[in-house]
């Protein structure tokens, strides 16, 4: 069932896709992480191709001979991934737009929460207890948006 | 009977139909969906049933064996859905409440339901799909629906949430393909009862490879520390139903694949160290991150990440009492953390809040509150009779019958857990439930009674099935664990491969 050969080729192309693919995801643009979603995953569509193995003629039963088909189970996976891909594509392009008709640009932004979170810390190294940081009976925050 | 495994999928994949053509009509739509989700509760309980004398199988379309799709019941996957189903369902009905007199721009009623729906069809799919190509489409079925559901409302917050949510599952799905690709080039099958068989002749660094592949995928979508850091980052910020749900369902699917795939794919290669060393940094770092949080939303995101650890326990002891303990944990988790995500809707409908720092005095102001939040806080943090200190009181059990090095270490991590949540429970209670009111709490709530909205029957009713539920899980302790048990003995002595490759009835 599995291929006797894995082709060189598609394995680098896909290997190279993959890499240029995780490179923009670590980029902050949404526009530049859909490039990068939408480069890996056509690298993991070439991989299916690789795990297909060699190449025969079309899996259909009448025009090709058994021995001689391409293995259909792979290229049906690639179908699917490929829809998939689609609309993701779609969703991350309506969230980017949409970011950028909020913040006027489509970067991903840090978590407000988490520096909220490392404000406290800082301020507790400067007092006394964290309690009588916290337990402000005035109503403030203590710590300021 | 066999047919009975596609109803449930079936039925949310209607319902969801249904409910988007009827996008005009509430009323209409939360009547489909809530029958629908009920049916399948029915159905679950049904399987739950029927699985614990054999595995239950169906060959969908009756494509050629093993190539085409299959669903499987067997214990742990039907107990699994009929817990999952019963969360979804009070969740659901927590929602119908939400939606009657709560702002409508914050959750637009028309696309909710069928993205709900479409979400308990992948879950459900998930626990019952017998090839890995099936559970990667529920899983994509899944996460669309949550994509949906976190950024709904399309608010500055949400989107920036949704975006580190989507990107990081973008990113697992691309190597759960990877994972895919290189199983089928390896053995030339999907199935998981195929891959089995295959898996095992293969040698031991290519089999090492998939394995660590799949665990990786697997652990990001369950939220294991390393590839944890997302969770609370992403969910705070969507609505109480939808974080209750995905705080239930989504991390316990991850859990799930990969209890099966330990289980059934590498069932000699347990990897006791790695996933011992993780369980132990998911327990602590997450808990941890916990008690530092000063708003309750992300507190009960940080607690969930850190219990994900007490489910690594048990699957890294990889026998069969830990890994019981393991699924009665999930079983018990799935519930609470719902139910205090459910709480937390409640309190910031309140006291106007989920800030500790703005919320204060909250049982003087609603002494039913403070049992709703006490009686599961009490029962995540593990204190006896609740179901959660059953639950790792089986953990603890199988770690000290375990007694090597490393499974001392996971039951001093679980109880340093234990204790830590306890403390991130008694925080919130100190001070939100104790202490001064808020001036503009009591005016608030004053307005609020007035009208008789202050906690609509709905939202509270579900919340208090959820409660009972969980309490249900230490009545029935008994029975319940022994059927965990019987699940979890299933996993080791290969009945899931023998009823799949036996060519169940069509």
């Amino acid at each position: 069932m599995g291929p006797v050969t894995a082709n060189l080729t598609l394995a680098l192309v896909a290997g190279a896709l993959i890499a240029c693919g995780v490179y923009l995801i670590t980029e902050r643009s949404l526009s530049r992480i859909l490039i990068g979603v939408v480069l890996a995953s056509n690298g993991v569509n070439v991989l299916f191709l690789v795990a297909s193995g060699p190449a025969g003629g079309a899996p259909i039963i009448g025009l090709t001979p058994g021995p001689q088909m391409s293995d259909p189970l792979p290229q049906a996976m690639v179908l699917t991934a490929i829809v998939i891909t689609l609309s993701v594509a779609a969703f991350v392009m309506t969230m980017a737009y949409r970011s950028f008709q909020i913040n006027g640009d489509d970067e991903v932004a840090d978590d407000v929460e988490d520096a909220r979170i490392a404000e406290l810390a800082r301020a507790d190294l400067a007092s006394e207890s964290y309690e009588e940081m916290g337990f402000s009976d005035t109503g403030e925050d203590v710590v300021s948006e | 009977m066999n047919n009975l495994l596609a109803v449930p999928v079936l039925l949310c994949l209607f319902g969801a139909g249904a409910t988007f053509l009827a996008g005009r009509h509430p009323g209409v739509q939360r009547a489909v969906s809530v029958t629908a989700v009920a049916a399948v509760c029915v159905v679950a309980g049904v399987l739950v049933w029927l699985t614990d004398s054999a595995p239950l199988v169906l060959w969908v379309g009756d494509w050629p064996q093993p190539l085409g799709i299959v669903l499987v019941a067997d214990r742990l996957a039907a107990l699994m859905l009929l817990v999952a189903a019963l969360v979804s369902l009070a969740v659901l009905v927590y929602a119908t409440g939400l939606d009657q007199d709560e702002v409508r721009r914050e959750t637009p009623v028309s696309i909710f339901h069928p993205t709900f729906l479409l979400l308990v069809a992948g879950v459900s799919n998930a626990f019952l799909a017998g090839d890995l190509f099936n559970l990667f489409v529920s899983f994509e079925l899944l996460l669309f629906a949550s994509y949906v559901l976190l950024t709904m409302g399309g608010t500055k917050d949400r989107v920036r949430a949704g975006s580190v949510y989507v990107v990081v599952n973008l990113v697992s799905s691309a190597l759960f393909l990877v994972a895919l690709a290189s199983c089928y080039a390896a053995t030339g099958t999907v199935n998981l009862a195929d891959l089995a068989v295959r898996l095992a002749e293969l040698p031991a660094e290519v089999r090492g490879v998939l394995q660590v592949l799949l665990l990786t995928v697997f652990g990001l979508k369950a939220a294991v520390f390393p590839l944890s850091a997302w969770l609370p980052h992403s969910y705070p910020t969507a609505p109480a139903p939808v974080t209750a749900v995905f705080a239930g369902l989504l991390t316990k699917v991850g859990v799930y694949a990969i209890i099966r795939t330990q289980t059934l794919l590498f069932p000699t290669e347990p990897l006791s160290l790695l996933l011992g060393v993780v369980g132990i940094a998911t327990m602590l770092l997450g808990i941890l991150g916990a008690v530092a949080q000063g708003e309750i939303k992300r507190m009960l995101s940080f607690t969930l990440v850190s219990h994900i650890g007490y489910m690594v326990f048990g699957i890294s002891l990889a026998t069969s009492a830990a890994l019981a303990g393991a699924i009665f944990y999930a079983a018990h988790h799935i519930t609470i953390q719902a139910t205090l995500f459910l709480v937390a809707g409640l309190i910031q409908r309140v006291g106007g809040s989920s800030s500790l720092d703005r919320l204060g005095g909250l049982a003087r102001l609603s002494p039913l509150l403070g049992a709703l939040f006490l009686v599961p806080a009490m029962n995540l943090a593990g204190i006896p009779p609740l179901s959660g200190f059953v639950a790792k009181l089986a953990l603890l059990q199988a770690g000290v019958a375990d007694a090597g090095p490393m499974a001392w270490a996971l039951v001093a991590a679980g109880v340093v857990t234990s204790l830590l949540t306890l403390y991130a429970m008694a925080k919130v209670w100190n001070r939100a439930f104790w202490g001064v009111v808020p001036e503009q709490a009591t005016a608030r709530v004053t307005t609020l009674s007035r009208q008789g909205r202050l906690l609509p029957r709905l939202m509270v009713g579900s919340t208090l099935g959820l409660v009972v539920l969980a309490l249900a899980f230490t009545v029935a302790a008994g029975p319940m664990y022994g059927y965990v048990e019987r699940s979890a003995t299933a996993l080791f002595d290969r009945s899931y491969i023998a009823a799949v490759l036996s060519g169940g009835e069509r």
